[in-house]
């Protein structure tokens, strides 16, 4: 299976985001660059609405995300309580 | 009573919905195919538009609340960067010499992406693609806005800012970018759709705006970091449109596999080409480097394109033949193009310079087959020439390729030390591409590039001076008349960074702003 990746900038409100997938997602493995944050994980990457909001302690759209996203690969699959990247469909 | 009972928010996909494919109709007073004339010449049959899966659900309304956002925080950064003077903080102003290409070569190209979704989002017939093109369209006039008013606070102090509206359709480097969107935007719209939303989004910008705008923040450009990473999130939707666009074709019909996979080659292949400047951007022109041009290529296009490829190849798509010269090439290309631009650097919008000892030594570690090899005794040659009061500037004119307009300056892969080039015949007159990649494009479509507007040829045909040039007249010098004509300042905005105006005033500015 293909790895896929998501990259966020490195600020306050995309930190809550990227612990998010980090608690979903054990496969994840952060690698953290100038500015920048990019997530590798080798089949997909999910990031959930509940969590997120659990971690900042509000209430949070999960397309907010587009404020902070760098970049991505893989398919994307979005709905309210789900946004998904993966390979497979 | 109903009518008057709150009704539940509806989910994202059925907002979605709504938004997008409730707002489309199909034609009645006139034929759709007289609306819609140009989504069926290129030979791809679409069944049924309704299949269009659209990656991100984003509907117009949020679309405006979340660029709204973005555009504040960018604008509040890039005002607190110009009233603190944030250009002083940069590791060193070499690093200014990334940005004059980025505006002359990058920025008028978001300008005509903006044309083209503009131009593709009226021609397809199917609501979703539509939406979305025009949320790209739009996407990309921010993106060339951004990116001008954050250059212009550097335009108030260094030089090579002032005409990249001008040099863009004049200057001979910037036709390499110039012409692949000028191929792009003269193609049909699913071409196009391959041409930017696959190569220029997939392809090129993860390697221009994710490591090559991390290492702008790392030398301390707040400004580009944030236009670069601004822009970026608007691309991780454009890519997916682009891959999407990919797989509808693929889906809709068998007979549009060998089409989309003759695109596939040719835009692989012209973005590739394209990349060679950031390439050159990343190892040679940031003081500071956050990874080698050949480490991004590894991880934004080796490993992230293949898993594209891995995706296509149930349809049939094959991976691109010109894969195989990109890898041989990723250990040379950005050597060879600033070997090239330091030569021809009296000819150049800014300024070029010789990597330093300790520089020569990290390109040394990070590309341990190639460089001390092939590049660096050439390199430290230039170095003690220029030490010498003999700084190497080259006179003669390169030969370009017909397709992509790079100079020939590559090697062929199987031998480092040979210039590669080929030769096609068109209706009795010889054409020259660069490598099999680019002469398998002209091969194709020679009635198109026969038709390039070469810089080098339109030079010595005499179509760039000044009107009031007058080459017959004894003494006539040939160079200084192609700069004026490229509102270039001679002897200002050309020539080593070594005792460039830029130089010295970056210096000394700097030195006021450290102590009193």
């Amino acid at each position: 299976m293909s790895t896929v990746f998501i990259a966020f900038q490195k600020t306050e409100d995309a930190r809550g985001v990227i612990d998010a997938i980090l608690q979903d997602n054990p496969a994840a493995i952060v690698n953290e660059q100038p500015a920048m944050v990019r997530i590798e994980s080798p089949e997909a990457i999910t990031i959930k609405r509940a969590t997120v909001e659990d971690l900042i302690g509000r209430r949070y759209d999960l397309q907010e995300m587009q404020i902070h996203l760098i970049t991505l690969s893989g398919h994307v699959d979005e709905s309210d309580d789900e946004f998904k990247v993966s390979w497979t469909r | 009573m109903d009518d008057l009972k709150a009704a539940k928010k509806l989910g994202l996909k059925e907002r979605y919905a709504l938004m997008t494919r409730g707002l489309g109709w199909d034609t009645s007073y006139q034929p759709m195919d007289k609306v819609f004339p140009y989504d069926k010449f290129e030979g791809i049959k679409i069944h049924d538009w309704s299949k269009w899966e659209d990656p991100f659900r984003m509907t117009m309304d949020a679309y405006w609340k979340y660029q709204a956002e973005k555009e504040r925080k960018l604008y509040a950064i890039i005002d607190a960067f110009a009233q603190n003077n944030g250009h002083l903080t940069l590791t060193d102003a070499r690093y200014i010499n990334t940005l004059k290409l980025f505006i002359t070569g990058i920025s008028p190209l978001e300008y005509m992406a903006h044309r083209g979704f503009a131009h593709v989002g009226r021609q397809l017939r199917g609501v979703g693609p539509r939406v979305a093109c025009l949320m790209q369209s739009l996407d990309e006039i921010r993106h060339v806005q951004t990116q001008v008013h954050s250059m212009s606070n550097y335009n108030k102090y260094y030089n090579g800012f002032h005409a990249f509206t001008h040099m863009i359709e004049r200057v001979w480097y910037l036709s390499v970018p110039r012409s692949f969107f000028d191929d792009a935007i003269t193609a049909g719209p699913f071409e196009f759709m391959i041409a930017i939303g696959f190569s220029f989004e997939y392809v090129l910008t993860n390697l221009l705006f994710v490591p090559f705008i991390s290492g702008a923040a790392y030398n301390g450009d707040m400004g580009a970091m944030t236009f670069g990473f601004s822009a970026q999130s608007d691309e991780a939707r454009h890519m997916t449109l682009g891959l999407e666009c990919i797989k509808f074709m693929l889906e809709q019909d068998p007979d549009n596999l060998p089409i989309v996979q003759r695109w596939i080659d040719k835009w692989t292949w012209r973005g590739t080409r394209v990349l060679t400047l950031v390439g050159m951007m990343m190892d040679y022109m940031l003081p500071k480097r956050v990874m080698s041009w050949k480490e991004a290529w590894e991880i934004y296009f080796e490993q992230n394109g293949g898993a594209l490829f891995n995706d296509l190849a149930r349809y049939g798509i094959k991976v691109p033949d010109c894969i195989g010269q990109a890898t041989v090439d990723k250990e040379h290309i950005s050597h060879q193009a600033w070997a090239t631009f330091y030569q021809y650097g009296a000819a150049a919008d800014f300024h070029t310079w010789m990597p330093k000892p300790d520089e020569m030594d990290w390109l040394s570690q990070k590309y341990p087959n190639t460089f001390d090899k092939y590049y660096r005794p050439r390199f430290e040659y230039w170095a003690e020439q220029h030490k010498q009061g003999k700084r190497f500037y080259n006179n003669t004119l390169p030969m370009l390729c017909q397709v992509c307009q790079i100079p020939m300056l590559f090697t062929e892969p199987s031998d480092p030390t040979q210039i590669c080039y080929r030769e096609s015949d068109y209706k009795g007159e010889k054409y020259h591409t660069c490598s099999d990649g680019c002469k398998s494009i002209f091969d194709h479509e020679p009635e198109k590039y026969v038709q390039a507007w070469l810089p080098v040829h339109q030079i010595y045909q005499g179509n760039c001076f000044p009107a009031d040039a007058d080459p017959s007249k004894p003494g006539f010098e040939p160079l200084p008349e192609v700069l004026k004509y490229y509102h270039l300042n001679n002897g200002r905005d050309n020539l080593d960074y070594e005792g460039s105006e830029d130089q010295k005033n970056f210096t000394a500015w700097r030195d006021l702003a450290t102590k009193n």
